[in-house]
């Protein structure tokens, strides 16, 4: 067999890549056919509901489950906490209820009887000062670069504090800020859960996962078998955002109940445990201070940050700071603080949102300073950058998304606008920066000798399309269509791929399937080149048919070559090991997006009037489930910008607002118009398939920041920025 | 949930007969859209579910044969929102249609809206009953809680979206029971307390009584009567709780340089107080007044003139200030100059 070429057709000859297809689960999901984890109910299956502490902070005093087992439907009760433990957050689970109904099961859990000592919570992360008296602050990194280095006696600490006050005294611009944003909560539509059911030792998960592949292990571990006696299985997914990646102690203790009672039992998280303990993403505040010469090329950036990540303290990580932008001389420290709150969880884009609003807010504030705009301070600061994009491609950008945000046109100075009643506008911008390497990823292809084609991978749909992107890469190399191919994912059992995290899956299954499907072609092509008198390296796939490169007239039609297969049908598969070099995948992303609000001063109101992504991502596979992705990021982007974050009650310790009701997110009226630009030069889709899923997520909190900044003529320093905020800041901008 | 009987009646008579005399005991279902949630989470836990949906008299919406409206408990909001004799009462549709989701609308009644469990998320969350003796509420984050009305242990918002303007709009509710024919009508306003002891509600309902209808007096705009407007302070579009709401209702007299004078005026806020909430400083503000964005403003002011925030809600004060001002300018029929 000749050597096979992995590479991608050009954008000219591809016939399904770059092509919008409609995705191929779109009518099961939309009409209810589709089976999410929440979906599956099993014969004699039980309902289990879980207990959690009320309180931020509380030891148990005593437990008796003994009211819950008298309550009719109550099967069996499981202790996951026992008397004497201490609780350190709202929320952590101390019992399960299995039971005949959900209603029998929640009536068990409302009659165990739980005694709590309360003991002193502390939750409020934006309190420094607060948290260092009760010593709860921990170091949390930090770093120095200087383009001068002290000399051979100089004491380092001493050199660089008075290099950093020399560089400020030469500033011709200095800015002084603070900016935050709180902790927010993945907030899953479909809760975290499982059901669980055992055959004799072997268990089958159907677990709500964005880790098909890699979840039976920590099923496995935690119940003492091995893996291959555990089968996950996950088809569609309610939402995830990194935070579904383990087995979770709550779907183990199901396991356990299952195993206890011999029945299938179903244990979904409740939606306020869903916020309290399912997932929260890192706050962060910072102190900044910063020095720029007469252009506004920032030359000096010194700034302390802090924040939470739960009861280790931790918080946004420094090496990010300043974001994007890091001028040639820079300190920037990191404090965790620890809080009564649960563990975070990865949130799209880890530690990347955060340092975007804490430090291109700060850029943002250097133009309102020198009444120029923010476009140009974002140009010229380009040319000290930190990304794994290159300037040039944000300088592009930049012009296409003030093009389609008619930026000069409606630019006005900080504060400078006209007011219509007590509305104001102002526009802001921000950029960002993401790998999105190919993870991990096995595929088969499976070519029947009837023309039907199946592919087998562990990998999972997370709503993001990646069923319909395997099919693609499969029908493009066979020269079919998507709906030609029979995709078989969502299951443990199938070859291994990575975890859908990190922006990693469709570079991870473009290579598995392009490789394995090359594979297989070139295997059919040995079966079929005798009956096209060519040799198999002569031949190629186009248009359902098997031809003669060069000599189209040769060719025979897809299901007729496959028949050349005999009785038997043929299989190839092919994995690709993450970080190995491929001219199918790459990595590395900027983008840059602006944002356009409206601000009512009298109740301090934002609203969204239009928004701008633009986003590279190298070779677009499927440009309408690509666009799809940046307008859910941009979404959940506003969200964080201007509605949800978790509160966490001062007196109780408790995470008040974990019911929808309460925890804000924006409506389909509350997001204004969105316009999203795939960024694909040749010279960008010649670097290959790039994760997208993570990046446009990680700009709308600067931008919308900065635009509402642009519009008040003062900054609102935390996200998200409600109405109070922004009255506050107004009065404080008065005074 | 807690296991409970239902029961679906046919006849108000039977309504009555299936509510218990014990409060607490039973509840009564229209839309569901607030109970069920509350019985989810095992913060109501009726022993019997009344469905009041099936009552033929309930369903009933339309004039009498005085002109007054009369609107049945158990009618979908969205069914108001399409009769023709709304737009004399347009405070009752700026509420209506602020509620900005289909959901809510299609599925929620008024007599369930009127009598909605209170806004507190101590209470909703299990941390907190309603009258709050430990004052859970005033050590902790009560950024959404009450700014009048909230000296006693009673610190949460009367949630209703509709009756700031139907108390504007003076309309009265009809309760029945305990006893199968006993029946009267009251104020609207009146249905409201702000409970002192343990055990007791948001409501003047004693155990055994329900709304089973509101009545609207008439109205004719055209022959120069009463208009009114209604705004809400909304974080976001909705269905979220407002931040704060007003409505008001302006009775015209005479003419000032040919401009119409306020007689009177019917000022009420939402989402301020345990009860909605009357302003008689807002209402000396406007008689004998001209509407302009000035005396809308002063009215405002007025308004929370007498405002005791708590430690951390004091954003709420602003918000109702401006919620009376664009009210009353929304019933002057002028711009609002906000959202």
């Amino acid at each position: 067999m000749a050597d096979i070429q992995y590479t991608w057709p050009s954008k000219e000859k591809a016939s399904v890549l770059g092509h919008s297809v409609l995705r191929l689960d779109g009518l099961e999901k939309s009409v209810g056919a589709a089976k999410y984890t929440y979906d599956i109910n099993l014969k004699n299956q039980l309902i289990a509901q879980a207990l959690g502490s009320p309180y931020g902070h509380c030891k148990i005093k005593s437990i008796d489950i003994a009211p819950a087992m008298k309550v009719k439907g109550v099967v069996h009760v499981e202790l996951l906490r026992k008397a004497g433990d201490e609780l350190q957050w709202n929320g952590e689970l101390i019992a399960m209820v299995a039971a005949e109904s959900e209603g029998a099961a929640g009536e068990g859990v409302a009659a165990l009887k739980v005694d709590y000592e309360v003991l002193p919570s502390f939750t409020h992360d934006e309190n420094l000062e607060e948290a260092k008296k009760r010593k709860l602050t921990t170091k949390a990194g930090g770093k120095v670069e200087l383009q001068n280095e002290p000399g051979d006696d100089d004491d380092e600490e001493e050199f660089e504090a008075a290099e950093i006050e020399r560089l400020f005294k030469e500033s011709v611009h200095v800015v002084e800020g603070y900016y935050g944003v709180d902790a927010i909560a993945h907030c899953c539509l479909e809760p975290h859960g499982s059901t669980v059911e055992w055959d004799g030792d072997k268990l089958k998960a159907y677990h709500s996962t964005q880790n098909v592949s890699g979840t039976d292990e920590g099923f496995a571990t935690a119940l003492n078998i091995t893996s291959d006696d555990v089968e996950v299985e996950c088809n569609f997914i309610g939402g995830g955002f990194g935070s579904k990646f383990a087995a979770d102690y709550w779907s183990v203790a199901a396991a356990r109940v299952s195993k206890e009672t011999g029945r299938p039992v179903k244990f979904m998280l409740s939606r306020d445990q869903e916020l309290k303990i399912a997932g929260n993403r890192p706050s962060g505040y910072i102190n900044v201070r910063l020095g720029a010469d007469k252009n506004g090329v920032v030359q000096i950036w010194d700034s302390h940050h802090w924040g939470t990540a739960g009861t280790k303290g931790r918080g946004v990580s420094q090496s990010v700071i300043p974001y994007v932008f890091r001028p040639k001389n820079f300190r920037r420290l990191a404090t965790g603080v620890k809080t009564n709150t649960v563990g975070s969880r990865a949130w799209r884009a880890p530690n990347h949102p955060q340092a975007c609003a804490m430090t291109q807010t700060a850029y943002d504030d250097l133009a309102a300073k020198m009444g120029v705009s923010s476009y140009d301070i974002f140009l010229r600061n380009l040319e000290n950058i930190s990304s794994r994009q290159t300037a040039d491609v944000y300088r592009r950008e930049l012009e296409i998304a003030a093009k389609l945000m008619d930026w000069k046109a409606k630019w006005h100075p900080h504060g400078k606008g006209e007011a219509q009643g007590s509305i104001v506008e102002g526009m802001g911008i921000a950029l960002h920066e993401w790998g999105g390497v190919a993870n991990n990823s096995s595929a088969t292809i499976r070519i029947h000798p009837d023309g039907g084609v199946e592919s087998f991978c562990g990998t999972q749909e997370l709503g993001t399309g990646t069923r319909t992107a395997c099919a693609m890469v499969v029908a493009e190399t066979f020269g079919l269509a998507p709906t030609d191919i029979k995709v078989h994912i969502g299951n443990s059992k199938l070859p291994v791929s990575g975890a859908s995290g990190g922006s990693t899956t469709i570079g991870a299954i473009s290579e598995s399937h392009r490789r394995a499907s090359l594979n297989a072609l070139a295997k059919l092509f040995e079966s079929v080149a005798g009956k096209l008198s060519a040799k198999a390296e002569q031949l190629e796939a186009v248009g359902g048919v098997i031809r003669v490169q060069g000599d189209p007239a040769k060719s025979i039609g897809w299901r007729e070559a496959c028949g050349s297969l005999g009785l038997k049908p043929l299989e190839a598969s092919a994995s690709h090991k993450r970080g190995d070099k491929s001219s199918l995948s790459s990595e590395g992303v900027g983008g840059v997006q602006m944002a356009h609000v409206a601000v009512d001063r009298e109740t301090g109101v934002v609203r969204m009037k239009k928004y701008v992504a633009v986003q590279d991502m190298g070779l677009v596979v499927n440009p309408v489930t690509a666009e799809s992705q940046i307008y859910g990021a941009v979404i959940m982007g506003i969200s964080y910008a201007l509605y949800e974050h978790r509160l966490t009650d001062p007196a109780t310790g408790a995470f008040i607002n974990s019911e929808m009701a309460d925890y804000k997110l924006p409506r389909i009226g509350d997001i204004g118009e969105i316009v999203v630009e795939l960024f694909e030069p040749e010279d960008q889709r010649q670097r290959g398939v790039i994760g997208l899923g993570e990046p446009p997520v990680i700009s709308p909190g600067a931008a919308i920041s900065n635009a509402v900044a642009n519009a008040l003529g003062v900054r609102v320093p935390v996200l998200p920025l409600i109405p109070e905020r922004v009255l506050d800041a107004l009065k404080a901008g008065k005074a | 949930m807690k296991a409970f009987d239902y029961a679906a009646p046919r006849t108000e008579s039977q309504v009555v007969d299936l509510l218990s005399p014990q409060a607490g005991h039973t509840e009564i279902i229209a839309g569901g859209t607030d109970l069920m949630g509350l019985m989810r989470s095992m913060v109501v836990r009726p022993d019997r579910v009344v469905n009041i949906m099936e009552v033929e008299s309930l369903r009933e919406l339309g004039p009498d044969d005085q002109g007054a409206i009369r609107i049945g408990a158990a009618v979908h909001l969205d069914e108001l929102l399409s009769i023709p004799y709304l737009e004399n009462y347009p405070a009752l549709g700026q509420a209506l249609r602020g509620m900005n989701s289909m959901q809510l609308q299609a599925q929620g009644t008024v007599g369930g809206d009127i009598c909605v469990q209170p806004r507190c998320w101590f209470y909703r969350s299990g941390l907190s009953s309603l009258v709050d003796a430990q004052g859970v509420i005033e050590q902790g984050d009560h950024r959404n809680h009450a700014i009048f009305g909230n000296a006693g242990p009673a610190k949460f918002v009367s949630g209703s979206r509709l009756a700031p303007a139907l108390i504007a709009l003076e309309a009265e509710v009809r309760l029945l029971g305990p006893q199968p024919d006993e029946q009267r009508w009251i104020p609207l306003a009146d249905l409201y307390r702000i409970p002192r002891l343990q055990g007791q509600r948001h409501t003047t309902l004693e155990a055994g009584q329900f709304v089973t209808h509101i009545r609207l007096p008439a109205v004719d705009l055209a022959q120069g009567g009463a208009t009114s407007g209604a705004y809400e302070v909304r974080h976001g579009e909705g269905p979220d709780y407002p931040l704060a709401a007003a409505a008001v209702k302006l009775s015209f007299s005479g003419s000032t340089n040919g401009v119409a004078t306020i007689s009177d005026a019917r000022v009420v806020l939402g989402q301020v107080a345990p009860t909605p909430w009357f302003s008689e400083e807002a209402r000396r503000a406007l008689i004998g007044r001209v509407v302009t964005p000035q005396i809308a403003e002063e009215a405002g002011e007025a308004a929370v003139l007498r405002a005791t925030p708590l430690a951390r809600n004091r954003a709420k004060v602003q918000h109702a200030k401006v919620a009376v001002k664009r009210a009353v300018l929304l019933a002057a029929g002028l711009e609002t100059g906000g959202f």
